[in-house]
Formats: structure tokens, C-alpha cells, sequence
């Protein structure tokens, strides 16, 4: 923390939210302008010109493996990981060694995140003990503890019981949580490694249906609407949970969903390899899901992009499919691939990128000083990109101390070269702070 | 042929009609009193096992030897596999070895792929069989039988398959025979079809180069071979099919059936066979059933295939009577 707090900082003529150039005054925590020909008067000038401004980016899904699995990621090297990706916020999936399902294990997280600095760490809560699915952990204790958590997810495990899901769902209603639900019917995904498919019957690898996110899917929805709460769906993968989600929006149901980055760009064609780097929960889809996905992303029906950042040692990927762990890196990658994805196919501006990546999952995640416009007044999270950069994404570079990327040696767009944190910058020129 | 064989989909009709001339050739060498060729003298063959396959190891492990291979037989139980050791480390420990080819059979399928792509070794990786995915030398030695019992001509030396019906009936979902022999056949220019309960079918099957039947009395009047697959009978337990009898009532192969299959069609089985369940005993022993034969026609095929990956270029027979006439 070099820098203190009366530091000031302009921008000087970035495009805030894709639109005109302004320069944007920092000072302290706060924006303290937005406009044109602002004097620098001491601040430090950063030329920002036919950058894109954007209010910090807010992940609802991050895996930061602390405690328990520090050999993949820390509190500190995933928050180091999310301020290079432009993130201001995460919020740390409950699925740790010991689970997250106290508010002793919900504060120590809460806590390594306030001492990393790098962004704001939001701990989400088990929705059961030990995500077991079989007797609800303690909400409220989590709700009152100093982590204040709002989200409540088994993520890894769906909350398959019917009867614990509702409990769950009517159970929230007393504090305004949310529960984020990983649709994954248990029975029938039995043994699954990959999408169920045309690719899948090739290559004899068990099959993950459409239809075991889905069935959950509409379960939940109609549970959320009987009990009048809400109800956030993780990592939507199909062209038919897309059409429930809509569905229930329609009805005017409580219903979010969120879509990673990997979801949006890749297909199952890339299984053929066996390169256990394309193993993920869930799997990788069809083109037509991936189609399904971005067009739902651009009209709304899927409120938000979110990482599942899920770093894994290398051993855990270097071995047979079978044998490899779920998951993939993600926040260093994800602005680029929403960028490759959705704005430079015109599917999303960037006022839709912003709305996407910071203002709708900090409005489910009921976070206070994310999302906020680009204002005077506002706190000072803002993400600067610049989007005409193309580069290759090499992940011997990474701050996360897993590689475990699908992207590696494919060009992408876009280079985050700021992040500011209540008007500090966790980033510069590109490296961190 | 290519550096490795991993999958039937990855072979030409060229090389699979080479691969099968080349086995007929060296299938003769079993008529000589001394069976054994110095082609491969000074190479070694590993057989990495990772699941229980007696039928298969000693396959390739007679393949080999007739090719005077050096042969190490690695199986996962009582090694170091069985105490955690990774893929990796084992495949860096054959490379150290001087392995010049790895059979691997192992349950997870791709495992063979991710062995002959990872760099972990430099040898060339013969898939014995991987999980639920392919079992190519199986495919090989089916096409082998068949053609040597249906083509016109002896032997069938030059020829591929065309034309001809073959049937698959069984547990198609779980069979890493299945689609070796899918693939393979239909490079081969026959026409398949499989038979099974919709619940064997695997999803996605509309993208394969066969037909679909749900219907074995249907198919079995038109076909020129019909193998069976093993069905194992924990399948049950898992709702795949309501009882035993019921399966070998509407799917097993008796007596009745294979007297409405044409004369000349015969019954194959990869072996090993569940009498009384897809197969009866009738069938198993009558002369039209093929499982004995194709057990010895796998030696001739795992010869050709080791032969040929492993730097043969002239006639199998032909250079190795070079070099017994050095």
C-alpha cells in the first residue's frame, strides 16, 4: 500500500464503457470526476487514451482452494490472479479442506482476502454440511458472521434432495441470500467424463446429459417460484437450460443464471485430443450450446459471465482423461474470451460487458461497493483494457499458480492494463502491484 | 500404416487390407515346424496391462515371440502402478527401459492416445484395448476371419470386405469391440448393423457408419456374419435390461436363430463367451462358430501389426527369408 490515501490519479481520455473519451479523476477510494480537460493538479497521469474504462469486474464463482489445497491456489496468488484479469471482486467457492460450511471456515477466508489486498474476497457458504446434501449447514451464523455471506452453494455437488433444496431456498428468505445451484442430477451422470454426444459415443467416454443440468434446472426453478425466493443457477451449459431460465424470466420468477467464459467459446470436438486441459464440470457442450449460450448472455436471459476458476496441480491434469481432475483456470483469460466471444462478434457492447461483469453479479451477490456507475462519488473499482491488444496466452506467465488453462497458445484479444481497488491500483501497465 | 495404432478409424482401406495380408502371410509360419521369425531379433515389446487380460497379453506376447522380440510383460497388479504410480511416471520408466513398442490395455479410454501424444515416450504404442473406446487388433483379427471364411478365392489375399452384411449384437455402449470393428468394417466396404436394447445403444450412434436395429430376428435372414458381444450380467443391476433370460430370450443367439441365418453366414465371438446368456452351447460348439479360430488368427494379426509398426517395409515372409538364408 505505497500509495496513500489522498493519492490522486486521472485517466486521461479513456472510453468509459466503450463510449467518448472523459478523463476520470481518482482520488483516495473515489472517482472524484468524470469529464473532459480535467487538470491533473499532482495526480499521477496515466494516458488512457482508445483504452476501454469498465467498473471493476466481480466474478460469483471462483475457486481459491484455501484452505486445503494451497499446492493449486491461495487466498493470495487467486485474488493476484483475478486483479490481473481485471476482477475488483470474487466470490470463493465453499468446496475448500475444511468445507466452508461454519462461520469460522466463511471468516478465515473472509479474512486472507482483506490481508491480500488485491481484491475484495467474498466467502460463499456450503448449503449443506460438508456438502453432503444431507443436513443444511448453519446460514445464518454465516449470514451474521464478519464474512456477512450472502451466496450459498454446494458448487462441485448439486443439492439433489428435492426437500433440502426447498428448505434451503425458503430457509435464505430471511436474511435475502441466494442459493447458487450446481444442476448436476447425480443418477445420471453417473461415471460421466465429457459431454453425452456424438463425440462421447466415439470416444467411449461416459456421457454427461443435457438432460441431468436441465431436469435440476426446471426442478429448481418451479421450487423458487413455489417458495417465493431465489435462485441462481451456476455455470448454464445447454441450449435447453437456456430455454428454462427464459421460461421462468418470463413468469417473472427470481431466477439468475451465469455462463463461464469456456462455455462461450469452446465444444466438445476438443475431447478428441484426450488432453484432460478440456476436462471440465460441466462439460464441454456442443456448438449449438455454445451458440445458445451467447445469444442468451446478449439478450439477458443469462445475467452474468463467472470464471469457475478452478486451478488444479499439474499431476492432476498430466495423466489419462479418466484419471484427470475437473476444472480450468479462468481469471486471467476471461475478459479476453467475453471480448473474442461476444463483442468483437457485435453480440454485446461494452455498457453490455460492464452489466455482465460487474453490475449484475454484484446486484445477486448483493455486493454494496461493486457494480456502481462510472461517477463521481462511486468508489474507485475500475477496470482499464486495452482492447486492441492481441497476444497469445502463454500460461507459463500466470500470477495463479496453476496452468491449467484450455487457452494455452491460442491468440486472444484485449490486455487488462489497470485495475484499480478503491482507487489502488492492483495493476499497472499490465503487471501487478 | 502410421507410427502407432491407437484407433481402427486411423487406418486406410490400404492399410487395413496390408495388415491382413501381411497376417495371412505369417499365418502360414504356423504350418512350419519351427514357428518363429528373427525379424524382430534385438527389439523389445512391452505389454503394459493395466486391467486383467490373460486372452489378450498372451496374444501379443506369442506375436512377439515369433517375431524373436524380446518381451516384458508389465502388469499393474503387484507393481508399482497398483501402489499409486502415475501413467506418466510408468511410461517414463519403459522409455528408460529401451522399449521400441508398448501394447497397453488399460480401463480409461484415450489412454493409449495420451500415451503415444504426451512425449512421454518415443516407442510405438499398440492400444490393446482402452476402456470403452477401441480394441483395434480385435477389429483387425474379426476382419481377418471373416475374410478368410467369406471372400471368394483363397484366403482372400488383396481383398476387402464389400458388400458383405455383418451384424453386431450385444452390449454395443460398453464395447471397445464394438466400435473398432464399426469402423474398421466399414473401411472395409461391409455393411453393418448393430443389434441391441435401445439402452446398449450408445447416444450419439446416428454419426456412425452403420445401421441400427433394435430387432435381432429381423436382421439375422440377411447377414453373412453375426458376432456376438459379451454381455456382462452386472449390466442388470443397472436397469440396462430387466433380467438374463429376458436379454437371451430377445437377444442371445440359439439354435432356432442360426438355423434362419443364410448357410454360408457364421457366428463370431471376441470371446470370452457367457453360454447360456448372448450365446447358447449349441451355437458355441457348432462348426459355424468362429471364436477358436479367431484366438489363433489374433497371433497372425498381432504379428502383422508388430512387424509392420515397427520398421517392416518388404514382405513380412519374404525378409525374413533373407535373413535366414544370411
Amino acid at each position: 500500500m505505497t500509495m496513500s490515501d489522498t493519492h490522486k490519479t486521472l485517466l486521461r481520455g479513456a472510453k468509459v464503457l466503450g463510449g467518448e473519451p472523459r478523463d476520470v479523476l481518482i482520488e483516495g477510494e473515489r472517482i472524484a470526476g468524470v469529464g473532459t480537460g480535467l487538470d491533473a493538479d499532482g495526480a499521477t497521469v496515466i494516458d488512457a487514451a482508445g483504452q476501454i474504462l469498465l467498473p471493476g469486474l466481480v466474478d460469483l464463482h471462483t475457486h481459491l482452494r484455501e484452505p486445503g489445497r494451497e499446492d493449486s491456489e491461495t487466498v493470495l496468488t487467486g485474488t493476484r490472479a483475478a486483479a490481473i484479469g481485471g476482477f475488483t471482486a470474487v466470490h470463493a467457492m465453499a468446496n475448500t479442506f475444511p468445507v466452508a460450511d461454519t462461520a469460522g471456515v466463511v471468516e478465515q477466508v473472509w479474512r486472507l482476502g482483506k490481508e491480500s489486498g488485491y481484491c475484495d474476497v467474498q466467502p460463499v457458504g456450503a448449503v449443506t454440511v460438508g456438502l453432503e446434501g444431507k443436513k443444511l449447514a448453519e446460514l445464518g451464523a454465516m449470514r451474521d458472521s464478519a464474512a456477512g455471506v450472502r451466496v450459498f452453494s454446494d458448487d462441485g455437488k448439486c443439492v439433489d434432495d428435492a426437500v433440502i433444496m426447498r428448505r434451503a431456498l425458503e430457509y435464505v428468505k430471511a436474511f435475502d441470500g441466494v442459493i447458487a445451484q450446481h444442476a448436476q442430477e447425480p443418477r445420471l451422470t453417473e461415471g460421466a467424463q465429457m459431454n453425452e454426444g456424438i463425440v462421447s459415443a466415439e470416444l467411449g467416454l461416459g456421457g454427461w446429459p443435457a438432460v441431468a443440468e436441465e431436469s435440476i434446472i426446471a426442478r429448481d426453478v418451479l421450487l423458487a417460484a413455489h417458495v417465493g425466493s431465489r435462485v441462481h443457477i451456476c455455470h448454464l451449459s445447454t441450449a435447453g437450460s437456456v430455454e428454462i431460465v427464459r421460461w421462468a424470466k418470463s413468469k417473472g420468477w427470481n431466477v439468475t443464471a451465469e455462463v463461464t467464459p469456456h462455455h462461450l467459446l469452446l465444444t466438445d470436438e476438443l475431447v478428441r485430443s484426450y488432453d484432460p486441459v478440456f476436462k471440465v464440470n460441466p462439460p464441454l457442450r456442443t456448438e449449438a450450446d455454445v451458440m445458445a449460450l451467447r445469444e442468451a448472455l446478449a439478450d439477458g436471459t443469462i445475467d452474468c459471465v463467472a470464471t469457475d476458476h478452478a486451478p488444479h496441480p499439474h499431476e492432476d491434469k498430466d495423466c489419462e482423461w479418466g484419471a484427470a481432475a475437473m476444472g480450468m483456470v479462468g481469471l486471467e483469460t476471461a475478459l479476453s474470451v467475453v471480448q473474442h466471444t461476444m463483442v468483437d462478434t457485435g453480440l454485446l457492447d461494452w455498457t453490455g460487458v460492464a452489466d455482465r461483469m460487474s453490475v449484475r453479479p454484484s446486484a445477486i451477490g448483493r455486493l454494496t461497493g461493486h457494480g456502481r456507475p462510472i461517477a463521481a462519488g462511486e468508489p474507485a473499482n475500475l477496470t482499464l483494457l486495452d482492447s486492441a491488444y492481441r497476444g497469445v496466452v502463454n500460461p507459463a506467465g500466470f500470477a495463479s499458480r496453476s496452468r491449467n488453462t484450455p487457452y494455452e497458445g491460442r491468440e486472444l484479444p484485449g490486455r487488462v492494463a489497470y485495475t484499480f481497488l478503491r482507487g489502488r491500483a492492483t495493476v499497472v501497465d499490465g503487471k501487478l502491484v | 500404416m502410421k507410427r502407432h495404432l491407437i484407433s481402427a478409424a486411423d487406418l486406410s482401406r490400404d492399410d487395413a487390407v496390408l495388415i491382413l495380408d501381411t497376417a495371412e502371410e505369417l499365418a502360414r509360419l504356423a504350418d512350419r515346424p519351427i514357428k518363429k521369425l528373427p525379424t524382430l531379433r534385438g527389439r523389445t515389446v512391452v505389454n503394459l496391462f493395466f486391467e486383467d487380460s490373460t486372452r489378450t497379453r498372451i496374444s501379443f506376447e506369442a506375436a512377439a515371440k515369433r517375431l524373436s522380440a524380446d518381451v516384458i510383460n508389465f502388469s499393474a497388479k503387484g507393481s508399482s502402478v497398483s501402489k499409486g504410480e502415475s501413467l506418466k511416471d510408468t511410461a517414463l520408466t519403459l522409455e528408460a527401459m529401451g522399449a521400441d513398442a508398448v501394447v497397453i490395455r488399460h480401463h480409461a479410454s484415450g489412454a493409449p492416445h495420451r500415451l503415444a501424444t504426451s512425449g512421454w515416450i518415443n516407442g510405438a504404442v499398440v492400444n490393446a484395448g482402452d476402456g470403452t473406446h477401441e480394441h483395434p487388433t480385435q477389429a483387425l483379427l474379426d476382419a481377418f476371419t471373416m475374410r478368410r471364411r467369406l471372400a471368394s478365392g483363397a484366403s482372400g489375399a488383396g481383398q476387402d470386405l464389400a458388400g458383405r452384411r455383418i451384424t453386431i449384437v450385444g452390449d454395443v455402449l460398453h464395447s471397445r469391440v464394438a466400435r473398432s470393428n464399426v469402423h474398421l468394417l466399414s473401411t472395409l466396404g461391409a455393411e453393418v448393423t448393430l443389434v441391441a436394447p435401445p439402452t446398449l445403444v450408445p447416444f450419439g450412434v446416428e454419426s456412425w457408419p452403420c445401421e441400427v436395429s433394435y430387432d435381432l430376428d429381423a436382421v439375422v435372414g440377411k447377414t453373412d456374419a453375426v458376432m456376438m458381444l459379451r454381455v456382462q450380467r452386472e449390466r442388470m443391476n443397472a436397469a440396462f435390461f430387466p433380467t438374463e433370460r429376458e436379454y437371451a430370450r430377445r437377444y442371445g443367439l440359439d439354435g432356432d436363430r442360426m438355423a434362419r441365418m443364410p448357410e454360408h453366414a457364421i457366428v463370431m465371438h471376441p470371446g470370452p463367451m457367457n453360454r447360456g446368456m448372448e450365446i447358447t452351447a449349441e451355437v458355441a460348439d457348432s462348426d459355424r462358430c468362429t471364436a477358436v479360430e479367431q484366438v489363433a488368427n489374433g497371433v497372425s494379426i498381432r504379428m502383422a501389426v508388430l512387424y509392420l509398426l515397427l520398421g517392416g517395409n518388404e514382405s513380412a515372409v519374404a525378409a525374413a527369408r533373407t535373413e535366414e538364408s544370411k
